[in-house]
């Protein structure tokens, strides 16, 4: 995500104050062009959540949610989420303090509790499916896995690019380009944290009731 | 080791395929050989390849484009003739399983392969130079995007010769496209090249709609934008949003094929209605995708050669905006007969006909442009022309269609085919030409020939009436689509026109090859000294053609709307700045081809269950990504002097010109 | 540069198509020739709409020909370059569409009431009911009242309402009668009911009219529209014929075929519809019953 083409300020500042491309913030195009693309991803789930609308109940004589879910185990992954929400949180009010060490020490603490979520959601897919209701089992199961799981890759994947942040703010420190990538994380990371509260409402929650 | 791939997986016993094969590898050793003896791989490697600029890409767009085009029509001549000899117990000489493959081809090809990437490239060309740009706001991901549409490409021309291609129609409807109806790796060429190269157009929305939005040169307000400019906006607006759409419903497809669930199988709970409002969710306004650029060309195009500033800016602009709004709440009309009740279906249907409003108005903005004007009867002012008459017959037939009583009998049949060829040959395709002739000089320095533009036109126009008038009519006579024979012998006469027809458009693209090659030839005649060949209104004619590099010397100032009109009103268009300064570039860079032709044996990896090659694959699309955001040196400077020296160039010719 | 005869030409051509367009709905050709008052009224309809909507079109091409050859460049003729706005022509050209999509929309919103395949067709007789099944590729018509069924051939009194019960073995397919007006999907797992009523005797081409695979093009039928005495007598040869119709006979009709010739049945177990219907809803909570609605 983080591969665009933009200015390296630091490299080249001096001489080019009167640069008449100046009016276009490179930073800020980046985080808009982010936010645009998470707006498409927000539509992509929303094709999902439709998904799981309609098929949800389509149950083809296999376990309901009722039999399946379990209400605590959930709640725990929602907290180990909203805390790695909190902490991305503070790297970034470490990242605008210039504090090179705390923005990594909160970062390596999201990636840490993103993936003990993630960890959480296989163990809770491995039992599903050693219970015998894999994405195999009925229509209502196969949207069940995959809106949990898009989730989940997301989240993955949010994991792997703090990784290769962690690693560049080490290299490179807090420039420009790593501080317009810990935004995007953020706005990322934020926004699968809202994801997961739909997830969590309008899965788990009203599976339930 | 191979998965599912085998030796027999080639179609050696069919003659047909293996001549197109035959031919192909020719002209491809040709070009290669051509390259090598030139010694141009470097130059290809350097300036085409690896560059991120937008022009660049545009060309390399517009050449995919070209290419699908003349593959895709070969389909249709296939399919035409097809129909044209099967009749009364003849079988002609397609089998269903190579002619279910064609259509499906035809439909895939021109509508992804050809289409998109025309209108892509357009965009790439004339969006940044509209605005007063330098570059698109994200240059490397409009390399990838370019490079992941190559990969999709590659995967439908590879299904030619190794295994087959989805035989289930071009939206791949369920249950007929899951494992169980189509065991075959047709569908998986269909989903992977649909999948890869969506995503690349998912980022070009991406990075237009950003580009737009942010990068305009100052004095540019949202209305002061060029036609072509707010069409794009909207467009992108319509990818943004519409193709994640697709990349669901393709995704969850492939999980039925690959892993077995039940979103769209006849059984265990699973729902083929609900795929077919998912696709149509997409696909009613990738429609609107196609078109609005095209309405953008033609609004360019009419105000352009007659003279005078566009009629109703302010209107066109809503009607737009009101197409783009209301393409949302239409998708249901394309399928009024799969049995949901009368307020739902008058509801879409009625939902249809409004966008039929916006519609019209833009038809007569166009026509109230050309009134009082000074009409010069150019080749892009042939295709509007052409545009006008054709599309609101095309509309017409569209109206008629979203009344679902009426629908209830056309649904599927040949009228619908000759609608939707109505308005996208007459308004899409037509469209694109004209912008391709239209801005041609800006890229390449030089115009393209009248003559034979004029006799493309000609040729398309003509063709196009003699080949679906007469599908209009079978429509009423009461034949559906992609019928292999029929023993109707009422239906054999039109089918013959329509054949010839489709012989008429051939003769369209011909003529359309020819030009490029004459107009390259005499390329020295024509050549376009000013940089506004055209007497151009809008910012793109303001620079030298070609266009440089770096597009502006000096990012313009905006004052008006038709800003270049403006500048020559004002006196100050030719004006010599008093000095230069250090332009800011992107460098080149190799990752996007890379990602891209790697997605490409991803593709074709888990096309047939090569499961380790896909693995690799996918971890070396990962590793060029994570490389290249470890590279810091992505862009670089080119000092005023070198600025100076190329727009002195120009200013001498042009007062060589005086 | 050279004149242009470009105008002229065009007008001819899109004059030439316009009569090729018109003509074609006066040769006998099925939709414009409807055998019922569904197809009728559809017909009707079209025409209606059609019509309408030339209010639009014609001026517009006409317009587009006059303004082409009136401004033409080298005729010097009136020129403003910079009018660009007039308040009474955009009140105008907003305002002609907005009124005919208003006309239509009224006319849609009864028409598609009126036309409703849901919906039984006025008549003193009581309807017929026909279960329809999209098999691949063929057509079964099974008669529950009569306990026949037949493939490829369909034959119903005139006059009298079918309430056509459409489902599909397998992939989607939509049952078609041009001459008697509405299709409707067939899709496994669902029952779509169509209503039609022939009016007149004769034989009328059936068809699928949605793509469902390599066999499709064969698959066609004879829909017999007769007398009451004839339907009977048809009726009569069906239950003449050796074959019946349960479940393994119908797994072995299932089997893909291509331009499958007719054949009877001269007794079907009951439900076996149903069963086939219900065979792919394994459980009762899934909500399959019609479309969308």
């Amino acid at each position: 995500m983080s591969t665009q083409s933009m200015t390296n300020q630091d490299a080249h500042a001096h001489g080019h104050e009167h640069d008449d491309h100046e009016h276009h913030d490179p930073v800020a195009t980046k985080v808009f062009g982010f936010w645009i693309y998470i707006m498409s991803d927000c539509v992509l789930f929303a094709s999902i959540f439709a998904t799981y609308a309609v098929l949800g109940t389509n149950y083809a004589g296999g376990p309901t949610s009722h039999e399946l879910f379990e209400l605590p185990f959930v709640l725990v992954e929602t907290f180990v989420l909203l805390a790695s929400s909190f902490m991305i949180g503070l790297a970034t009010l470490a990242m605008n303090k210039g504090n090179k060490q705390g923005t990594m020490l909160w970062l390596a603490l999201t990636l840490v509790l993103g993936a003990v979520f993630v960890g959480l959601e296989i163990y809770e897919f491995h039992h599903f499916i050693s219970e015998g209701a894999g994405p195999q089992r009925s229509a209502f199961l196969s949207s069940f896995f995959t809106l949990v799981g898009t989730h989940g890759l997301h989240v993955t994947s949010g994991v792997i690019w703090a990784i290769i942040l962690l690693i560049q703010i080490a290299t490179k420190g807090l420039n420009d380009m790593n501080r317009s990538r810990l935004m995007c994380l953020s706005l990322f990371w934020h926004f699968l944290h809202i994801i997961w509260i739909c997830v969590f409402t309008i899965v788990y929650l009203m599976g339930v009731i | 080791m191979f998965g599912k791939l085998s030796i027999e997986a080639v179609p050696y016993h069919e003659p047909i395929v293996m001549v197109v094969l035959a031919v192909a590898a020719v002209m491809g050793l040709a070009v290669v050989a051509a390259i090598t003896y030139f010694k141009k791989w470097g130059y290809l490697w350097k300036e085409w390849i690896t560059s991120v600029d937008h022009k660049r890409l545009g060309v390399m767009y517009i050449i995919v484009a070209i290419i699908m085009l003349i593959r895709g029509f070969s389909d249709a001549i296939m399919m035409r003739s097809q129909q044209a000899i099967a009749s009364g117990g003849a079988q002609g000489y397609l089998p269903p399983e190579h002619y279910d493959q064609i259509f499906t081809a035809h439909g895939v090809i021109m509508i992804f392969f050809m289409a998109m990437p025309f209108m892509v490239g357009l965009m790439n060309i004339a969006v940044p130079l509209q605005i007063g740009a330098r570059d698109v706001a994200f240059p490397f991901l409009n390399s990838l995007s370019f490079w992941l549409t190559v990969a999709g490409v590659i995967l439908v021309n590879v299904s030619l010769g190794v295994g087959e291609f989805a035989a289930t129609g071009w939206l791949a409807y369920p249950p007929l496209s899951d494992i169980q109806y189509s065991p075959g790796v047709g569908v998986d060429y269909w989903i992977w090249s649909l999948q890869i190269s969506g995503i690349g157009t998912l980022l070009t929305g991406v990075n237009f709609f950003v580009t737009i939005l942010k990068m305009r040169a100052p004095g540019m307000t949202l209305m002061k934008m060029p036609m072509f400019t707010w069409t794009a906006l909207c467009t992108n607006v319509l990818i943004i949003t519409a193709f994640p759409i697709l990349t669901v419903t393709i995704a969850l497809l492939t999980l039925d094929r690959y892993i077995g669930t039940h979103f769209f199988t006849n059984d265990m709970g699973g729902n083929q209605m609900m795929y077919v409002n998912l696709i149509w969710a997409w696909g009613h306004p990738e429609v609107y995708i196609l078109v609005l650029p095209a309405f953008g060309i033609f609004a360019e195009v009419v105000a352009t050669y007659c003279k005078k500033r566009l009629f109703g800016y302010t209107s066109m602009v809503y009607a737009t905006v009101a197409i783009t709004v209301l393409s949302f709440i239409v998708w249901l009309h394309h399928f009024f007969t799969m049995g949901a009740g009368a307020n739902v279906n008058s509801f879409f249907g009625i939902a249809t006909m409004i966008i039929a409003i916006p519609t019209g108005v833009k038809i007569f903005n166009w026509l109230f442009t050309m009134y009082e004007g000074r009409v010069q009867f150019t080749v892009p002012m042939a295709w509007t022309l052409g545009f006008l008459i054709t599309f609101t017959i095309g509309g017409m037939t569209g109206v008629l269609l979203a009344v679902p009583g009426a629908d209830y009998v056309l649904h599927n049949s040949l009228f619908l085919i000759a609608h939707f060829h109505n308005v996208i040959i007459g308004g899409v395709v037509f469209g694109y030409l004209a912008g391709f002739t239209y801005w041609f000089p800006k890229v390449f320095g030089f115009k393209l020939d009248e003559k034979l533009g004029k006799a493309s036109a000609w040729c398309w126009i003509v063709g196009f009436f003699t080949a679906f008038m007469p599908l209009y009519a079978l429509g009423f006579m009461g034949m559906t689509r992609r019928l292999n024979s029929y023993d109707n012998p009422d239906w054999h006469f039109p089918l013959i026109v329509a054949a010839i027809g489709a012989a008429i458009i051939a003769c369209g693209i011909a003529c359309q090859l020819l030009q490029l090659f004459v107009s390259i030839k005499n390329r020295h005649q024509n050549i376009d000294e000013t940089g506004d060949p055209w007497g151009g209104r809008t910012l793109e004619w303001s620079i030298p053609s070609p266009a440089p590099f770096y597009n502006f010397a000096h990012t313009p100032v905006v004052e008006e709307r038709d800003a270049f009109w403006d500048m020559k009103e004002k006196g100050i268009s030719e004006q010599k700045p008093a000095e230069y300064q250090d332009i800011h570039m992107p460098k080149n860079t190799s990752a996007g081809f890379f990602i891209g032709i790697i997605a490409s044996v991803f593709g074709f990896a888990l096309i047939w269950h090569i499961w380790w090659l896909a693995i690799v694959s996918a971890i070396g699309i990962f590793v060029t990504m994570v490389l290249r955001t470890f590279n810091d040196d992505i862009d670089y400077y080119v000092p005023a002097a070198e600025v100076e020296r190329i727009e002195s160039q120009r200013y001498q010719k042009l007062s060589n010109q005086a | 540069m050279r004149k242009w005869n470009y105008p002229d030409i065009l007008k001819r051509m899109s004059l030439l198509a316009t009569v090729a367009f018109v003509l074609s709905g006066c040769t006998g050709s099925s939709l414009l020739d409807p055998k019922g008052p569904i197809g009728a009224e559809q017909k009707y309809l079209i025409m209606t709409s059609f019509f309408l909507m030339l209010i639009v079109v014609i001026p517009v091409i006409i317009m587009t020909l006059l303004f082409a050859w009136r401004y033409n460049y080298i005729k010097n003729a009136k020129y403003s370059p910079n009018w660009s706005h007039s308040n009474k022509i955009e009140v105008v050209v907003w305002a002609i569409p907005l009124a005919i999509v208003l006309i239509l929309g009224i006319l849609t919103w009864r028409s598609t009431h009126a036309l409703d395949p849901h919906r039984v067709p006025e008549s003193d007789r009581e309807p017929i009911v026909v279960q329809v099944m999209a098999m691949d590729w063929k057509w079964l018509f099974i008669y529950p009242e009569q306990g026949i069924a037949s493939v490829n051939e369909l034959a119903f009194p005139v006059d009298t309402p079918i309430e056509f019960r459409v489902t599909s073995n397998s992939v989607m397919n939509s049952f078609f009668i041009p001459q008697l007006g509405s299709q409707i999907y067939a899709m496994a797992g669902m029952e779509n009911t169509v209503h039609l009523l022939a009016s007149e005797e004769g034989t009328y081409h059936g068809m699928s009219a949605n793509y469902s695979g390599h066999g499709f093009s064969g698959m066609h039928f004879q829909a017999l529209a007769t007398s009451d005495e004839g339907f009977q007598q048809w009726v009569d040869s069906v239950r003449q014929s050796s074959e019946t119709l349960q479940q393994d006979s119908f797994n072995e009709l299932a089997e893909p075929s291509r331009n499958n010739p007719v054949e009877y049945f001269s007794s079907v177990t009951p439900g076996l519809y149903t069963d086939i219907v219900n065979s792919y809803i394994t459980s009762g909570d899934s909500s399959h019953h019609g479309a969308e609605e």
